[in-house]
């Protein structure tokens, strides 16, 4: 999810597809109300056997009430057979992987809105660094998570180069999921 | 008249380091009645020449200065305003805020966390690097402020890491002019507030990676790097001593890039409109700010390695004796260009007051002439 920066260009137009007036609308009524700026999104999870799982999200919490995506989505987890599982689904970290490209694709199209540029495709190949040692325990020098991430984009748009160097930048600065990435966050794990 | 807490031009003798020369070139300098006359067009002000500066405008103009009064707090009245002093009351038909806009380091309060054995300073109180201990120092913030110390106690001989955040990169003279003629010349200075595009952003943003020397040097990040100072991405988090920088350290490379050379972009077709081709050298345009292979994410703050943190986070007004309703959420003064919301109430020498320029010391010119025609009309 992105919110873009205000600099629509002058005399160009675009359709990409995205409401811009609505997310810049949705900017200054929310610079007033902070409140209201609060989402909680949820995701909730059932062991099935083995490493697989399901995940599901439905509702999610916004503007000040319970909000629902118009259909339930499930996903399958689970991991590949070289972890000796039988890959009902993709692997938790490679999740990360789509939820960073999805945000990045989506923050481009927004911006090039914004930016009155028409683009005609976008692709992204994003490739995550992973040392399995260290969630294998076999060497508590190797962190966890990966080591890095690289996300190559492919556009074509009607725009410069210098103009699309500056989509992708632009939707970087302003995503959450490469936020989420890049930042720490504060993780808290419970049992109810 | 003109409340002054300490002496004339106090912040500038008391509040800056030892090194610290401005940024505006002395042509660039100019104040009301008071054109550069010196031998030295292209070279920036030390310290105690700014000051010198200001105490000539203040003898020239003969301003009724009260030095060593601090205005404790400011009322509204039925008539306009009462302003007590820790010299007496002083009622006034109106009042013009010119106490700056940096008047306490923005220290994060992610400080809180840094280890007790590090010590802690801020560019308001830093002076030399003598001053500080041997060893490492982690300098928090690249504007204008940032880099300069960075480079100062890298060639003291302190292993530096610079945490960057978004940044202003500049190279200091462009086409053989300095970078700060070109914005002046081409108009950016001129952009009034209410033609900015998010005057919000422009307000806040950092001063840009600009140095006065004599020698006119460029004090980029690749610069920076060529003395040995390790770049890192913002500081995120301080955890278990540990300081945790953001890994997107190459985009706030690449958004710096990108805004330089569409700067640069800019100047060109303004000299071919301006027919000013003939009068600068040929267009230039600069390396890409160098990613480091694999910049460092977090560092201990613990290990004794690092000795000291310089917090070049900025600063920001400190408007405590300020009694009226004029700020906002943020505790930043309500104004349209200068005039305050509260009437008789208005404020000067804040960035991007009514234009760009107004960042700048030369800004006041035309931003006192605006504001004191409406505070006289206010008067009637």
């Amino acid at each position: 999810m992105t919110v873009t920066e205000n600099s629509q260009q002058d005399g160009r137009t675009a359709d990409n597809g995205v409401d811009v007036e609505a997310l810049l609308g949705a900017r200054e009524v929310l610079k007033g109300a902070p409140e209201a700026a609060q989402f909680t999104w949820r995701a909730t999870s059932t062991w099935t056997h083995g490493v697989h799982s399901t995940s599901s999200i439905e509702n999610y919490f916004g503007l000040g009430e319970e909000q629902h995506h118009k259909t339930r989505t499930t996903f399958d987890i689970d991991h590949p057979e070289v972890f000796a599982a039988p890959d009902n689904g993709i692997t938790p970290i490679e999740f990360l992987l789509v939820g960073l490209a999805g945000c990045l694709t989506a923050g481009v199209a927004s911006v090039a809105q914004n930016r009155g540029i028409q683009l005609r495709s976008v692709e992204a190949t994003v490739e995550g660094e992973h040392d399995i040692r260290g969630i294998l325990g076999a060497d508590p020098d190797v962190r966890n998570g990966f080591n890095d991430v690289k996300v190559t984009f492919h556009i074509d748009a009607d725009a410069s180069k210098q103009e699309i160097e500056a989509l992708v930048a632009q939707s970087q600065k302003r995503s959450a999921v490469f936020d989420a990435l890049t930042n720490p966050t504060n993780v808290s794990v419970e049992v109810a | 008249m003109v409340l002054e807490r300490g002496q004339v031009a106090n912040s500038w003798r008391t509040e800056r380091w030892d090194s610290l020369r401005l940024l505006t070139p002395n042509w660039l300098n100019r104040l009301p009645g008071l054109p550069y006359d010196g031998p030295d067009p292209d070279g920036y002000l030390a310290m105690g020449e700014v000051v010198a500066l200001v105490e000539r405008l203040a003898s020239v103009t003969a301003a009724p200065v009260r030095t060593e009064t601090a205005v404790t707090s400011v009322r509204r009245t039925d008539g306009g305003y009462r302003v007590t002093t820790d010299a007496g009351e002083i009622e006034a038909g109106t009042v013009v805020v010119a106490s700056g806009a940096f008047n306490r380091p923005a220290v994060p309060p992610l400080a809180a966390a840094v280890p007790a054995s590090v010590l802690q300073v801020t560019p308001f109180a830093y002076r030399h690097p003598a001053e500080l201990p041997d060893g490492g120092v982690l300098v928090v913030g690249a504007s204008a402020s940032g880099v300069q110390l960075a480079a100062e106690l890298a060639r003291s001989g302190r292993p530096v890491t610079l945490s960057v955040g978004e940044h202003v990169r500049m190279p200091r003279t462009y086409r053989g002019r300095d970078v700060l003629w070109w914005m002046d010349a081409s108009g950016v200075w001129d952009e009034r507030f209410d033609q900015v595009d998010d005057l919000d952003r422009a307000r806040r943003l950092p001063s840009p990676q600009l140095v006065g020397t004599p020698a006119r040097a460029t004090l980029d990040l690749n610069a920076l790097a060529d003395l040995g100072v390790e770049l890192v991405g913002r500081l995120a988090m301080v955890r278990d001593g540990k300081a945790l920088f953001s890994g997107g350290l190459a985009n706030v490379f690449a958004l710096a890039d990108l805004k330089l050379e569409r700067l640069l972009d800019a100047f060109d077709s303004w000299a071919v409109g301006a027919g000013v081709e003939d009068e600068v050298g040929p267009p230039e345009r600069f390396a890409p700010t160098r990613v480091p292979a694999s910049p460092r994410w977090q560092l201990d703050l613990g290990s004794g390695a690092i000795r000291t943190v310089l917090w070049a986070t900025g600063g920001r007004p400190d408007y405590s004796w300020l009694d009226v309703d004029v700020l906002d959420a943020k505790g930043r003064l309500r104004h349209e260009g200068g005039v305050v919301d509260s009437p008789g109430l208005y404020a000067l020498g804040l960035p991007v007051l009514r234009r760009r320029r107004s960042t700048f010391l030369h800004g006041i010119d035309d931003d006192a002439r605006a504001v004191v025609e409406h505070l006289a009309g206010h008067l009637g």
